[in-house]
């Protein structure tokens, strides 16, 4: 903030400039640079503070959406206490609130979609880091997967409730379940696709961090390729590979509308992975519109602030092993 | 250790490499069902009536989609307005100060605000402007203005890390103050960076449904006053495809195809722009 010496030691007196011609007009000429200089200072230090008022505000903001959360939650918490978390029955007719089916069904349907997407991004992450780094076909491929993460869920939703649910009933009538079509497994699926691309591009970046002579010992040693991935490649960048497939849970946890649009939404207990659901963000989507009693709201909200803490959480270790990982 | 035949492992590496394959490219298929369904099921609904009329009630033909069309354009907007010089600001704030305190913990509040789900900016968002004021569009835009804000930040950041030191070390030597550097120097010199933040951004939040579920609300009459709810295109295709009619139906399948060929649009664009004024120092 030292502006001052930062501009060649100004000082608030008419003198430093050393005036050679005297006349009255030069001596106007010479204040007037002077005073204009004086208001760069000023115009400099108060960008200064603009930028880092904006600093601020961004913790501002963090923290304020943290406070509306917890203040808003708070004749919930008041009311039901822990109970609230496994409390298997979400009644708001008769004021029960459990918010167990929803954590439940957020639990199942993330992991079974990532369970599913991990070989997917794990492969493209090989082929795109390892095999062909370059060339028309893999640049192809890699824009392509840009473009599933940049496709709107909203979509990806409206795509499953036309194409993909009828798809899972048939095979759900084939294996002998009831042929619901809707539920869990749905949704799981869509979320596979969706969360593709943030474990593969993460995955492909920390597979071109590793270095070349290491992989080059081990083909001299007359391994091959697959030996040099599964004993050099993998080891060395499992750490940056799982904060990859954190953040792709991060997302899978906090994705409401595709899920919303395909998962069933009951509020019972999820029984199968084939029976109807509900996620964490889709009751919030589907119910707090028409909540019409302050604890019924608050409960709800309470579910926002259980999402928003562990999103913040996965997300923070995910990106402190990205950060440990690249530095080294 | 047992020693395997050569033959053996050279065979495995091959069905190794064959199923990473064949893993990859499995990804496309479903992007590639879901872009040739949506434009196969979108390209015969749209028709210049679509694009000006607004949805018309169950049973009538003719119905249109114009509200949504310019509520997202104009909630977009105004969301861009909000974000856009907050998000430049901060990134440079971030990257001039890479040491200080208050920089660590702003940026760490940047990285914790990519990752939050959209429903609860759009919980938060209620409580902060629906509640007061009853929903608006501008309600939705300030959430879906907190979205775009980490991604600007960080690109910006990102871009302005890079430039080397003795680019601004030269205009300061000059005699320039800080303001003229950074507005004349360093923001000029990394333009395609932060644009590209900037497209990502808005690509981003143009398909965001979330938000906008508790804030902007729907409407289905053509709508200018952002004080007052308005329809955005997200929002229809949800409220539509839900929906048990056909004629709604239809209306979601063009208003999808609207949407994606504008955010495959937007994406290409910013790869574009990265290629052509890519920072070469």
């Amino acid at each position: 903030m030292n502006t001052s010496v930062e501009n060649g030691g100004i000082t608030r007196s008419d003198r430093p400039l050393r005036v050679i011609n005297s006349t009255p007009d030069a001596i106007t000429k010479a204040k007037r640079r002077i005073r204009r200089s004086f208001r760069q200072i000023r115009t400099e230090t108060v960008f200064r503070q603009t930028l880092m008022i904006i600093g601020l505000l961004m913790i501002v903001l963090v923290l304020g959406i943290l406070l509306t959360l917890v203040v808003k939650s708070l004749p919930s918490i008041q009311a039901l206490g822990l109970k609230y978390l496994w409390g298997k029955t979400w009644d708001p007719v008769q004021d029960i609130y459990g918010a167990a089916p929803f954590l439940l069904g957020t639990l199942i349907s993330s992991f079974l979609a990532l369970i599913i997407s991990v070989p997917f991004s794990l492969a493209v992450a090989i082929f795109l880091g390892e095999y062909y780094p370059n060339g028309w076909l893999p640049d192809f491929l890699k824009n392509a997967v840009e473009l599933i993460a940049a496709v709107p869920s909203v979509i990806y939703g409206f795509w499953a409730l036309a194409v993909l649910v009828p798809i899972v009933r048939t095979f759900e009538s084939k294996i002998g379940v009831a042929p619901l079509g809707q539920g869990i497994f749905a949704s799981s699926l869509i979320l596979a696709v969706m969360i593709i691309p943030y474990a593969a591009s993460l995955g492909r970046s920390m597979i071109q961090l590793v270095p070349s002579q290491l992989k080059e010992a081990a083909y001299g040693l007359g391994a091959t390729r697959w030996e040099v991935i599964r004993s050099v490649i993998l080891p060395y960048t499992k750490s940056g590979l799982f904060a990859g497939v954190l953040l792709s849970l991060g997302r899978a946890l906090g994705e409401t509308m595709a899920v919303t649009m395909v998962i069933g939404n009951t509020s019972l207990m999820p029984h199968s992975i084939f029976g109807y659901g509900n996620t964490m963000a889709s009751v919030i989507a589907n119910e707090f519109t028409e909540a019409d009693k302050p604890v019924y709201v608050s409960a709800l909200i309470e579910l926002g602030l259980v999402l928003f803490l562990v999103t913040v959480v996965i997300n923070l270790i995910g990106k402190k092993i990205i950060d440990r990982f690249t530095n080294d | 250790m047992e020693i395997k035949s050569v033959k053996y492992r050279i065979g495995k590496n091959y069905g190794f490499k064959a199923l990473v394959i064949i893993f990859a490219f499995a990804c496309v298929v479903p992007l590639l069902f879901i872009l040739s369904y949506i434009l196969e099921q979108g390209i015969t609904k749209i028709n210049w009536r679509f694009l000006v009329n607004v949805p018309r009630p169950v049973g009538e033909t003719g119905g249109g989609i114009v509200n949504a069309l310019m509520g997202t354009i104009l909630i977009i907007i105004c969301a861009s307005l909000i974000a856009i010089p907050i998000g430049i600001l901060a990134g440079i704030y971030l990257s001039e100060n890479k040491k200080s305190r208050l920089a660590y913990w702003s940026r760490l509040c940047v990285d914790i605000l990519q990752g939050v789900p959209s429903i609860v900016i759009g919980i938060v968002a209620y409580f902060w402007l629906v509640k007061p004021f009853g929903f608006s569009a501008i309600s939705g835009s300030v959430a879906l203005a907190i979205m775009m804000l980490p991604i600007i930040v960080r690109s910006t950041e990102e871009t302005l890390k890079l430039l080397p030191a003795s680019l601004k070390e030269a205009a300061f030597a000059l005699g320039m103050p800080f303001h003229r550097v950074i507005f004349k120097v360093i923001v000029p010199v990394g333009i395609s960076g932060i644009l590209s933040g900037v497209m990502l951004s808005i690509a981003r939040i143009t398909g965001e449904t979330a938000p906008l579920l508790f804030t902007a609300f729907g409407n289905p009459y053509l709508n200018f006053k952002i004080w007052k709810p308005m329809e955005s295109l997200p929002h229809v295709i949800f409220t539509y495809a839900t929906s048990p009619y056909d004629e709604w139906k239809d209306l979601a399948w063009g208003a999808s195809l609207i949407l994606l060929v504008w955010v495959l649009l937007l994406n290409i664009f910013t790869k574009l722009i990265t290629r052509k004024w890519k920072v070469q120092l």
